[in-house]
């Protein structure tokens, strides 16, 4: 194993290649000795008899065909684990930065994991309360579930997902441990920082495990800092028995530096210059989440994204979308009206609310409630364009209606403070009164029964 | 298995040998010295191209690549209902016996268990002729399914010699066939057949007989012949697996092949959790009794996902082959579709449209070519119907795997974005959606439901197409300025579709409607409509009729006439009369 190899024969962008090597396995990490005192770690992505394409986690820019050594390490990329990294802070290769020194390990794992058995899965039904109305009325967070934030540039998707850690009741009645992972690639110091001190005041951060890649670090080693982050999180769930909640930011930096890497291969790219294997790439990240029916634990995500041009057919949010199972859309309009949270309730979704609301987990009204809000507020678009052409006032009694309870909803039910956390049941009242401005046979989607229950009540 | 080359070179699922090779095109073999399944993909004098079907990393260099002699196979034999494979077959819960929660590569299990006793009763005689197809033993493979045991396609001869019957596993011998040349074949209750090869059958039909899923929208407006094509196209979350779902649920094919070709874990499990669950309207025993599942999630290596694919289709027509209706739910098609373009990106093929290679049309085209009602060798007639959803990138239906799709299949069921936004359920967009099948089944409806359910179906058509244009009138100047009888549209297009083609898949009542509850519904909606047309016609206004409570009632038919007690429809002719009646009385 320790034979080392002098120089390199090219050098292309983050990718190296090296030839005269023996006994090399493909996707194995290398280590690289530069000028005999910078270490770099590779992966081998390409392998022809002695040959091998390295991809470098770090900046080439230094390295030339003679001032590297280069090792064999015999294996892929490993990450060492103990219950000792909660409370710890690693870099985007999952190196302690925190000058806590090395962890004393129980296991190391490969951080490119196994794809878990659609068997051995225990399919996702309990709720997680955020406090939050828009999510939790109309796109429940269940435990076990991938649900990504799309956002844009400038809006408030940090605070949104800082809310949601602080103020998720991961608790059941049995105490269960919860534990958070956070994941930051190519985000700016300040969104790190944000989301530390968020930790801090919340009392958490001894439950919190970090690794950073910061905007000025190595772009590609951005491409393992999910990896390992979710290597960890499948540990601390699955190994220790904890429920874990992680939050990955911001995507589309990943994204952009598989980007760069398949361009730097000379691959064929199919949309935007992503490679093809974009999908396939970002499900052996989301599909790391979820319950196992003969473990206690869970791993629960939360990605966040930045629509570039806030365009959701963009390949990163449509992939993502095809893979995860729901989103929270932020929006600029929102926004642009002061609402906090600025959630678009429509494009957004919980493909796994269903199972997890209604009588016995949430409320009997619970998901009538939902589909009436969305198809309310849904109108409520129409009403406006058409208030546009022909001026509010001219609009029937009932587009009138539509325009006002639209407001409100943005306005009381959408809209909350950054530190508000509302009941469930807070939630639906609000929802009923807001739905109180509609003429009952306006409510189609609401059971007759649930209607006489509900509709008059606080009139 | 003898060893015919040795690794030169790995890239992530593509292996290449070195040099001129003795190994066949298509062949399967075993690579490097875990022995992982490929499938040799391309032969040249200089290079052998294999596409690994599991991980390849920690491969070296200079692996053994074995040879197997066969094509990538299934096999065939009881076993295979009631239980959920991976892409290559195979069983998932012994490969999580093996290695765990997690999938761990090279593990080796066989496709069906091969130590299990099946009660057989044969049903050939020794000096019996026997064909290919011919079905010579039966064998209770689960509670609702008779499977039946065949001679191989290929094979034909006398009988020579036939075990007791009794109990016998897959692997033991029940009838020696003689072939002319004299020579003799074990046939066992399990068989073997390429994947990539349609089974062969005597004739193809034209299919008059509708495959009935209860879902509203699909029976009634866009129907499906039992062995048809359908494709469901639509962007993320507007409903592809759901509708896969229902369809697998409550349709009355007689088995049902789920193939989740790149799509999520949880919804596999889903359907094992349910479908375990889930009584069988027709026969009464749980759903996973007629259903096999083949999962090849996102995450799980990308060329199995290309032969997921085939795997399903080829199960499948081994059931129809017995005489039954087999319906595959395929999602998504286009995971499978991408599949070939990454694997085509690998070995640096020209790629035509985004990326896709240019064989992609032909692959499409062969694959729903095996969906189809046919007359097996047997005589005996089955039907594989396909129903593929598609996955359009960025929700834009030009896209190649779309567009290449709608050429081949013959019903189209357009799901839309706006639709899913306000939640309108199941998504699919009547004015987006068509089936060429309405024509072939026609005679059937006729005969089956009711006189007039197709010209029924045509008006309720017509009607929402009226809406539609009125509705970019209303967009630009409101609804107040149209005379009474196009509000009446507006509005009977609205009974039609809140009360008719929006359906709650999570109401216990409206999950799956039969066929004679969609055609009195339909009905009772064409019969308002007549008489507020008679109302408007001597000059009552709309806003009048809307006065009266009778249009949310028949919207809400659906919830308030439970399945079992469709004797309650009758009522709403009476409510309507009555209605009338009132209108005339206190307005004349
Ligand atoms: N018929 C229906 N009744 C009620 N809800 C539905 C129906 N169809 C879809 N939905 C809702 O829409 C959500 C998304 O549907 P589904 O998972 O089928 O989408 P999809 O088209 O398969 O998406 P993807 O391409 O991402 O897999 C479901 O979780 C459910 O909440
Ligand atoms: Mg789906």
């Amino acid at each position: 194993m320790a034979i080392e190899y002098l120089g390199l024969d090219s050098i292309n962008g983050p990718l190296v290649v090296l030839e005269g090597i023996q006994d090399a396995a493909y996707d194995d990490i290398v280590e690289f000795v530069v000028e005999r005192e910078e270490h770099k770690l590779g992966r081998i992505i390409e392998m022809y008899e002695n040959k091998a394409v390295i991809q470098v986690f770090e900046s080439t820019a230094n390295m030339s065909l003679d001032n590297t050594h280069t090792k064999l390490t015999g294996h892929a990329m490993e990450l060492p684990l103990a219950p000792e990294i909660l409370g710890r802070t690693f870099d985007g290769i999952g190196r302690p930065i925190d000058g806590l020194g090395e962890i004393n390990y129980v296991v190391k794992r490969d951080v490119n994991g196994l794809p878990m058995n659609p068997v051995s899965r225990e399919y996702p039904r309990n709720f997680i309360q955020t406090g939050v109305s828009a999510i939790d009325a109309l796109t429940t967070l269940i435990r076990g579930q991938k649900l990504p934030i799309f956002s844009g540039d400038g809006l408030p998707h940090d605070q949104l997902a800082a809310q949601i850690v602080r103020q998720a009741s991961l608790k059941t009645e049995e105490e269960e441990e919860f534990g958070i992972v956070f994941a930051a690639m190519g985000v700016k110091h300040d969104v790190a920082d944000y989301f530390k001190r968020t930790f801090e005041e919340s009392g958490v951060l001894d439950h919190v495990t970090m690794f950073l890649n910061l905007a000025d670090d190595p772009v590609v080693e951005r491409l393992i800092t999910p990896k390992v982050a979710l290597t960890a999180a499948e540990y601390l769930a699955f190994d220790l028995g904890m429920h874990i909640l992680v939050v990955m930011t911001d995507m589309t930096s990943y994204c952009e530096a598989l980007r760069e890497v398949s361009a730097s291969k000379q691959e064929i790219p199919s949309r935007k210059g992503y490679p093809g294997y974009l999908y396939s790439d970002l499900a052996s990240l989301y599909e790391r989440a979820g319950i196992l029916a003969d473990k206690p634990g869970s791993v629960t995500q939360i990605p966040i994204l930045t629509m570039p041009n806030d365009d959701i057919t963009h390949p990163i949010p449509d992939l993502t979308g095809y893979i995860t199972e729901g989103q929270i859309v932020l929006d600029r309009s929102l926004e642009g009206k002061s609402i906090y949270p600025p959630i678009n309730v429509l494009p957004s979704l919980s493909r796994l609310m269903k199972d997890g609301i209604g009588k016995g987990f949430t409320r009997e009204d619970h998901q009538d409630v939902a589909n009436q809000l969305f198809a309310s507020y849904s109108r409520v678009t129409d009403a406006r364009s058409l208030a546009s052409v022909i001026g509010e006032d001219e609009l029937s009694d009932i587009d009138k209606k539509y325009i006002e309870f639209g407001n409100k909803f943005e306005r009381e039910f959408i809209g909350q403070e950054k530190d508000e956390s509302r009941s469930i049941e807070e939630t639906l009242e609000k929802a009923w009164e807001l739905l109180r401005i509609l003429p009952r046979h306006e409510l189609d989607r609401i059971d007759t029964e649930l209607l006489n229950q509900y509709y008059k009540v606080g009139r | 298995m003898k060893e015919l080359g040795k690794v030169y070179g790995i890239n992530g699922p593509v292996v290449y040998v070195k040099g001129r090779t003795l190994f066949q095109m298509a062949e399967k073999v075993f690579v490097g010295r875990q022995k992982l399944i490929g499938e040799v993909i391309s032969l040249n004098s200089k290079m052998t191209t294999i596409q690994v079907y599991e991980e390849t990393s920690g491969m070296k260099p200079g692996e053994p690549v074995y040879s197997t002699g066969y094509p990538m196979s299934v096999i065939l034999g009881p076993g295979i209902l009631n239980n959920i494979f991976d892409g290559i077959e195979r069983p998932l819960k012994d490969i999580e016996k093996i290695s765990g929660d997690f999938i761990k590569k090279g593990v080796e299990v066989t496709p069906l268990n091969t130590e299990k006793k099946w009660q057989v009763h044969l049903l050939v005689a020794v000096g019996q002729e026997v064909l290919g197809g011919t079905i010579i033993a039966e064998v209770p493979e689960t509670k609702t399914i008779m499977h039946k045991a065949m001679v191989p396609p290929n094979v034909e001869g006398t009988v020579i010699e036939i075990a007791n019957d009794g109990e016998y596993t897959i692997e033991e011998t029940i009838v020696k066939i003689q072939q002319l040349d004299l020579s003799i074949i074990d046939v066992k209750l399990a068989q073997e057949w390429p994947i990539r090869i349609p089974r062969p059958v005597s004739k193809r039909y034209e299919s008059t007989i509708p495959l009935v899923t209860g879902q509203r929208v699909v029976d009634t407006l866009f129907p499906i012949a039992k062995g048809g094509t359908a494709a469901i196209p639509g962007g993320f979350g507007t409903g592809k697996t759901m509708m896969q779902h229902q369809i697998a649920k409550y349709s009355d094919a007689d088995i049902i092949i789920y193939i989740g070709c790149g799509e999520r874990g949880n919804e596999m499990t889903e359907v094992l959790e349910d479908f375990s669950k889930l009584e069988d309207p027709k026969s009464g025993n749980s759903l996973m009794e007629r259903t096999a599942l083949i999962a090849n999630t996102s995450n799980m290596p990308v060329a199995a996902r290309e032969a997921s694919i085939y795997t399903g289709v080829t199960l499948a027509e081994y059931y129809r082959d017995m005489g039954y209706d087999v319906a595959i739910m395929a999602d998504s098609t286009s995971r499978w579709a991408e599949a070939l373009r990454e694997l085509s990106g690998r070995l640096e093929e020209m790629p035509a449209e985004e990326g896709f290679p240019a064989y992609l049309a032909s692959r499409i085209a062969s694959f729903y070519e095996r969906a189809g009602l046919m007359q097996n060798l047997n005589e005996t007639e089955g039907s594989v119907s396909i129903i593929g959803a598609v996955s359009p990138q960025g929700g834009d239906f030009s896209e190649p795997v779309t567009q290449q799709t709608k050429r081949f299949v013959r019903c189209f069921w357009g799901l839309d974005k706006a639709l899913a936004y306000e939640r309108h359920y199941p998504a699919i967009h009547w004015l987006k959606s068509y089936s060429e099948y309405v024509g072939d089944l026609a005679a059937w409806y006729r005969d089956n439901v009711s006189p007039d359910f197709v010209s029924n179906r045509s008006q309720l058509m017509e009607i929402l197409h009226q809406e539609s244009a009125l509705m970019e009138v209303v967009k630009l100047i409101g609804n107040d300025v149209l005379p009474d009888d196009q509000k009446l549209t507006i509005e009977i297009a609205r009974v039609i579709r809140l009360g008719f083609l929006q359906q709650n898949a999570f109401h216990a009542d409206d999950t799956a409607v039969p066929l004679d509850k969609q055609a009195k519904m339909m009905a009772i909606i064409l019969y308002l409509r007549e008489k507020c047309r008679s109302l408007i016609a001597i000059g009552m206004p709309m806003s009048l009729l809307l006065n009266e409570d009778i249009f949310p009632k028949i919207i809400s038919i659906k919830y308030d006439v439970p399945n079992d007690k469709l004797e309650l429809l009758d009522n709403y002719y009476e409510q309507i009369d009555l209605f009338y009646n009132k209108i005339m009385e206190k307005n004349a």
